[in-house]
């Protein structure tokens, strides 16, 4: 009995060694699912520092309010494991917005363009600043640094071309 | 022993004692890895390969190791054999196919503790078949595993888009089907004596 | 001459109510009292507006510029005062608005200036170019920008052109009306098409319930000095489908996810021949076309419209609205769709107005549970299985969907047609559809997004790094300074060594900067700065001697 374990041990380690796996792209793989906002709003400091906690088991997959349920339930999927509902500390989801400056009020301070992830403002020191809306992702990190309060966040309205068809309601006929 | 026991074996285990509709054994990779055909497959690659050596080396130990004084330690000896080829066929496949690993995921390793894994060479063992009977043995009830896994993801995909009653959505509908299957299956009873 | 043809999977017979509206000629529709200019009237990127309100603008004169590749231009149907650039309910199934230019015509349709095109003696890609700012783009519904179709590519050569008068979805009766009315001015456009295509053959494929058509689309035909062979295909819906013309054609099918210049066909709707006429031959921009005005009017026919005309303006030219109408359809009853308002501006789409009453267009029965008869994959003229397409679509499978070559779907609806259960499967398809773009779309963002952060991280630690060299070099000179004279020190020496390599790479750099905004200035200016530069040279060399000492 005790020389079987001793050669499946022998054996397991050889395999073990023979069939090293490198890296595990598991990260990029939840980096894939995740929505880029770059938030911070699941408690680390953007999207891929998330991915890898997830990865080494240091964070629920429920803590991205952008990425919504449809992200909860791929994640799920990606690592077999439940689905859970968001975590409401991490905030709710919300319709996609864009910050917009109210060019009016900015003093020019740079201090939202230091806190873009994604250096979707433009602007210089004492110059106007203003976003680039396609490339802004909503997260909404430049709203507080802004010390007078001119930055609002408006949601993306639907137009012709993001318009979708929606999912056909049918009745069934009451026998 | 000619050919055609071999084939009876097979056929029997495949379709007549199936081991999942007719046994109840393996169930839970049975409701765990039937939500997609893919994951099924694979499962169902995974488990064949497992069952088909767990069967013969188990023969071989039960045969030549444990003899007629050591029965008691059959089981433990067998369990012991299936976790070390089951650690080996998990490496093996996460050397070889990452996105297989990662759609297996808990169920891989778990293939150890399957019934039907260990459940087939005790079977073996009890109906005392030869070496290469054991082999029939073991990848007919893993083929027959594979395809009643797969005919069912097949058929839980297609409950996706069912308008199942509230009640019954999910794990419920599916053991209903489930039991739909395993009285179709009966109509193959007789089929081998 | 006849011609082998082939079949094609599936299709139904629809009733055709297309006598409807061919007892009376093509209409000449007056000049409404307001014209509403959609900047997005064609596939791909919208027009940009380039005139300002309260602009005065001529007849055919440019209002909206092509953005973009897969976009062409917008131009003004008639002479008049721009009163508005703004959203405006929009010819589209959603009813939301959409850009649009209003016009007030000033009533004297003055024309711009315009002449026809040299395109025998003109460069393809700039012909190419003046087709893209004259607006042409596909009539037949998909309004595809004309001038990427009319690019032979790499091949220099479309050996088929076929001309799609097939027609085949019920009521609409423009393109026949067109092809009797205007047949010799459809084979000049189809000159043009096959002088920059290079085809070897000219085919034109009209459905066999139009024998009018054909024999003007014949007559035309003998007159033309290059060969076109009138085809008369089987009615049979959706033959007019370019797919599905060409297989009925040329036996040849276009591969899955695949264009008709791959099977070595170009594919153009009779209006498109015709508007591509007016514009080379005429130097006229695309600002009318064909609408076919029937259902539940008075007096059902066919009117040359401008573009941007009002619908209600439109439909009031076949008299007086009925009390029974339930809605409006732009398109037939089998492709078009519902409009929400009747305030939307005809597009370069609009091939037919269908007006809605209960009597003619019964609400479907409700829809009842899918029984598997697959008599949709029977109809289906993509050769397609719409049961499993409905089943994952319902499901938002969207995966498997798009496995089942989801977007080989022409949206014909032949599979809704024949479904026993009256499924609309249709709008399950073209919901997945939209549901697929939207994720496509949500994932580019997040790859600009995680493109962009990753560059900003590795912009941060490339400054700080950058820094930190520059505090190390300051801190190793302060040093180097503080001791001058410790040659045998092998440690300083190293270091020493290493500013002067630094020193001289910033030299070298600055040697390298030449006088910067010199573009715009007098010669003796010139003159000066290149004395000034010599000096620098030569202080700095007689500096690089003096360091080498």
């Amino acid at each position: 009995m005790s020389g079987l374990a001793v050669f499946l041990g022998a054996a397991l380690g050889f395999a073990a060694v023979r069939f090293k796996v490198q890296e595990d792209p598991i990260v990029e793989q939840i980096d894939a699912i995740l929505p880029q906002t770059q938030c911070g709003q699941c408690g680390f400091p953007g999207c891929k520092p998330y991915a890898t906690a997830i990865a080494n088991g240091d964070a629920e997959i429920n803590q991205c309010p952008p990425g919504g349920e449809d992200g909860i339930h791929k994640l799920a999927e990606l690592l077999g494991v439940e689905f859970k509902p968001l975590n409401a500390e991490h905030g709710e989801p919300k319709p996609k917005s864009v910050a917009v400056i109210d060019e009016t009020t900015c003093i020019g301070c740079t201090l939202c363009i230091q806190a873009c992830p994604v250096d979707a403002i433009l602007g210089a020191a004492k110059q106007m600043h203003t976003i680039i809306a396609q490339e802004c992702t909503g997260c909404e990190l430049c709203i507080a640094p802004c010390p007078v309060d001119c930055i609002s966040m408006v949601p993306i309205a639907e137009d012709v071309a993001t318009w979708k068809w929606k999912y056909p309601v049918v009745k069934l006929k009451v026998a | 022993m000619d050919i055609q026991s071999y084939i009876l074996i097979l056929i029997g285990t495949v379709f007549v004692n199936n081991i999942i509709m007719a046994k109840i054994l393996g169930l839970c990779p049975f409701m765990g890895v039937s939500k997609s055909l893919e994951t099924a497959i694979g499962m169902g690659a995974a488990t064949t390969f497992v069952l088909t050596l767990a069967s013969g080396s188990s023969y071989l130990i039960n045969q030549y190791l444990l003899g007629t004084d050591l029965t008691y330690l059959r089981t433990l000896s067998f369990i012991v054999v299936i976790a070390g080829i089951v650690g080996f066929t998990e490496m093996f496949v996460r050397k070889t196919s990452p996105v297989l690993f990662r759609v297996l995921g808990i169920y891989l390793p778990l293939i150890t503790t399957n019934c039907a894994v260990l459940g087939i060479p005790l079977l073996n063992v009890q109906a005392q078949h030869n070496f290469i009977q054991s082999l029939f043995f073991g990848f007919g009830g893993a083929v027959g595993f594979s395809m009643v896994l797969v005919l069912f993801a097949g058929l839980r995909e297609r409950l996706e888009g069912a308008d199942v009653p509230a009640v019954f959505r999910g794990t419920s509908i599916a053991m209903i089907t489930a039991g739909l299957m395993s009285l179709a299956f009966m109509g193959f009873a007789g089929l081998v004596k | 001459m006849t011609r082998q043809l082939y079949e094609f999977n599936g299709g139904v017979h629809p009733e055709e109510h297309k006598h409807a509206s061919t007892s009376r000629p093509i209409g000449i529709a007056p000049l409404p009292r307001i014209l509403i200019v959609s900047l997005r009237q064609h596939i791909g990127q919208p027009a940009k507006p380039i005139v300002a309100v309260g602009e005065q603008v001529l007849k055919g004169q440019m209002i909206g510029q092509a953005e973009g590749y897969v976009s062409v231009a917008v131009h003004a149907p008639t002479s008049g005062t721009v009163t508005a650039i703004a959203g405006h309910a929009a010819a589209h199934p959603s009813g939301l608005t959409d850009l649009c230019i209003t016009i007030a015509p000033d009533g004297a349709d003055r024309w711009i200036e315009h002449s026809a095109l040299d395109y025998r003696n003109m460069d393809p890609s700039h012909l190419r170019n003046q087709l893209r700012d004259l607006g042409i783009a596909g009539l037949g519904g998909a309004v595809f920008p004309s001038f990427i179709k009319l690019n032979p590519g790499a091949t220099q050569k479309v050996p088929t052109l076929v001309l799609n008068g097939g027609e085949c979805e019920p009521w609409i009766t423009c393109d026949d009306m067109l092809m009797r009315e205007r047949a010799a001015e459809i084979l000049a456009g189809a000159a043009v098409m096959r002088y920059m295509l290079h085809s070897d053959e000219v085919l034109v494929g009209i459905e066999d319930n139009k024998p009018e058509a054909i024999a003007a689309m014949q007559a035309a035909a003998s007159q033309c000095d290059f060969p076109v062979e009138v085809v008369t295909v089987p009615t049979l819906y959706p033959g007019g489908g370019a797919k599905q013309l060409i297989k009925t054609l040329t036996g040849k099918e276009v591969p899955s996810g695949g264009r008709s210049t791959d099977v070595g066909v170009a594919t153009f709707n009779v209006g498109t021949a015709y508007a591509l006429h007016r514009a080379v031959n005429h130097g006229e921009p695309l600002i009318s076309r064909i609408v076919t005005v029937t259902g539940n009017v008075h007096r059902p026919q066919n009117f040359e419209v401008l573009i941007g005309t009002p619908l209600a303006e439109l439909v009031r030219l076949t008299g007086a609205t009925r009390d029974d109408t339930s809605g409006y359809v732009m398109g037939g009853p089998m492709m078009g769709f519902d409009l929400i308002s009747t305030d939307v501006p005809m597009v370069k789409a609009t091939n037919c107005i269908l007006v809605k009453s209960l009597a003619l267009f019964p609400p479907p029965p409700p829809a009842m549970p899918c029984i598997r008869c697959t008599r949709c994959a029977q109809a289906c003229p993509a050769d397609l299985q719409p049961q499993e397409l409905y089943w994952f679509a319902r499901a938002k499978n969207f995966g498997k969907t798009q496995e089942y070559h989801l977007f080989d779907c022409i949206e014909c609806g032949c599979c809704s047609y024949v479904c026993p259960s009256h499924i609309p499967l249709v709008q399950y398809y073209r919901y997945a559809k939209s549901e697929i773009w939207a994720k496509e779309k949500d994932k580019k963002a997040a790859d600009l997004a995680r493109e962009r952060h990753e560059f900003r991280q590795l912009r941060i630690e490339r400054e700080q790094q950058e820094r930190a060299a520059k505090l190390a070099l300051k801190a190793s000179a302060k040093l180097a300074e503080a001791s001058p004279e410790s040659p045998d020190d092998a440690a300083n020496a190293a270091k020493k060594a290493a500013i002067q390599a630094a020193l001289e790479r910033a030299k070298e750099k600055k040697e390298g900067v030449t006088p910067r905004n010199i573009e715009n200035l007098p010669p003796e200016k010139l003159q000066e700065i290149a004395e000034i530069e010599a000096r620098r040279a030569k202080i700095r060399a007689m500096a690089k001697d003096a360091v080498e000492k």
